[in-house]
């Protein structure tokens, strides 16, 4: 049997890996934070996907060269680049840690650039065949710059699309900026994207882990999560900071959409459906928990642009009370037009007209 | 994610041979076959605003326009694609001309 093919087999055997993926605006901090994440033991299991061992500036990790791209270092990680397909980056690790050629790990770490979307990512991650079974996505995190980060929220859709991504967000170099500073980016990356919990980070201050380990996916840390997305949800007012401002973020700003019957599967699923295939990329995050007609716990949905995750359930309501409640971060979208079309093709018994109450979210100071 | 899989039966993304819209709430409690026809009446609702119906047909859907071109979909995502290209139209949800024909169809679903 060929080398690759008894690496491909042995690598489908294997439980899937976890990717983490680090993203941030040019010169956020991720690698600062990278290095300090890469010093807990807890991440020990953990292989990084980076762009260039150069720009990570990682040399004195580095205790052991396994080959041209990869690397071992101090703290037990494997540290790998990317130098052309994610893909192959991916599939290439995997059958190296099937193989044995380098050692175990349970998540994966990818930095990107800068000035990366990170929806393409998790495109690659959940859609392609051959990654779909090897890997599943895990908490988004995206660090956001104190100092610049509300000229680079003005000037670049890029940083825009990665706070809207994420499921955790960092501000970083908080001890750089001044405390009115910190608090303006702080409630317009609250305002962009409610749902990621928010964490402010300084040179003294040593990351938690659990930005990194607690996600969706983990039935332990499931319950929280929700139950923090639901704590977001828009109809905390926002406008007592100033008058709204949706163009600030290129018109992205997050409302809610609720149901307080349980929905027909069906019926959702050709709605969404049909809404993602022709505003997939306008959609730039969707968590919700939904009361399913016929289901008895609730369904956990959650997607980015046009992929949406496996649904998974939770064991009991958070607050005890059944009802649909999903938060979406949309760029362009009028949000009572999408709760009125979510009512018309979801509740075949309501009232013709009445379009849903939409709580809504003003993005901007 | 064993565990979610086994709990719940549904998995799958856009762009795979299973979908995430596959087997859950009432239908999963149907045959395979007599789950995709009861999603194909639902689906019908809304196609035939744009002149298509979706057909169960073994272990797949078939999409047909007035016309008499059709396609064969997979999964359940995959309809609006299809419809698009058969009907050279969009296919958009929050089309108000779209929001008010199934808010019609609510309508007259109470009276009757």
């Amino acid at each position: 049997m060929p080398a690759a093919v008894a690496d491909a087999l042995a690598a489908s055997a294997l439980p899937p890996v976890t990717v983490n993926i680090l993203t941030g605006f040019l010169g956020s901090g991720k690698t600062s934070l990278l290095k300090r994440l890469l010093a807990r033991p807890e991440l020990r299991d953990s292989a990084v996907l980076i762009n260039e061992f150069g720009e990570v500036g990682i040399d004195h990790f580095l205790v052991e060269e396994i080959d041209d791209d990869v690397v071992l270092l101090k703290s037990g990680c494997i540290c790998c680049t990317i130098r052309g397909d994610l893909k192959e980056a991916l599939l290439d690790l995997d059958r190296r840690r099937a193989a044995g050629r380098v050692p175990a790990f349970g998540r994966l770490i990818l930095e990107t650039t800068g000035l990366a979307d990170p929806a393409p990512i998790v495109a690659t991650l959940v859609a392609d065949p051959a990654l779909r079974h090897h890997f599943r996505i895990g908490n988004i995190v995206t660090v956001v710059d104190a100092v610049n980060g509300e000229r680079n929220l003005d000037a670049h859709p890029e940083s825009v699309r990665q706070a809207a991504a994420a499921d955790r967000l960092i501000l970083s170099k908080i001890d750089l900026a001044d405390a009115w500073t910190v608090d303006l980016v702080e409630r317009r990356l609250a305002a962009l994207n409610p749902t990621a919990d928010r964490v402010r980070l300084d040179e003294s201050r040593t990351p938690d882990v659990s930005l990194i380990l607690d996600d969706i996916h983990d039935a332990e840390a499931r319950r929280g999560e929700v139950a923090r997305w639901l704590a977001s949800e828009p109809g905390e007012d926002h406008h007592r900071h100033g008058h709204p401002d949706v163009n600030r973020h290129g018109g992205v700003r997050a409302f809610l959409l609720t149901a307080e019957k349980p929905l027909d599967w069906a019926r959702f699923g050709l709605w969404l459906s049909m809404l993602l295939n022709r505003h997939g990329t306008e959609v730039l995050r969707l968590k919700g928990l939904l009361w399913i007609r016929g289901v008895d716990t609730p369904v956990v949905v959650q997607g980015v642009q046009h992929l949406i995750h496996k649904p998974v359930h939770l064991d009991a309501w958070p607050d005890g009370i059944p009802a649909t409640r999903i938060v979406v971060i949309a760029q362009g979208l009028d949000p009572a037009t999408v709760q009125r079309s979510f009512t018309a093709f979801t509740d075949p018994q309501a009232r013709a007209g009445r379009p849903g109450e939409t709580l809504e979210r003003h993005v901007g100071g | 994610m064993g565990g979610d899989e086994a709990m719940c039966g549904l998995c799958g993304t856009f762009g795979a041979a299973d979908h995430w819209t596959d087997g859950l709430g009432e239908g999963a409690a149907l045959s395979p076959s007599a789950e995709r026809r009861r999603r194909a009446a639902v689906a019908n609702e809304v196609l035939a605003l744009y002149g298509l119906k979706l057909t169960e047909w073994a272990n797949r859907f078939t999409l047909t326009g007035r016309t008499g071109k059709s396609a064969v979909v997979d999964q359940f995502g995959a309809v609006w694609a299809e419809a698009e290209r058969l009907t050279g139209r969009t296919c958009d949800p929050l089309d108000p001309a779209v929001i008010e024909a199934m808010e019609a169809r609510q309508y007259a679903g109470r009276r009757g």
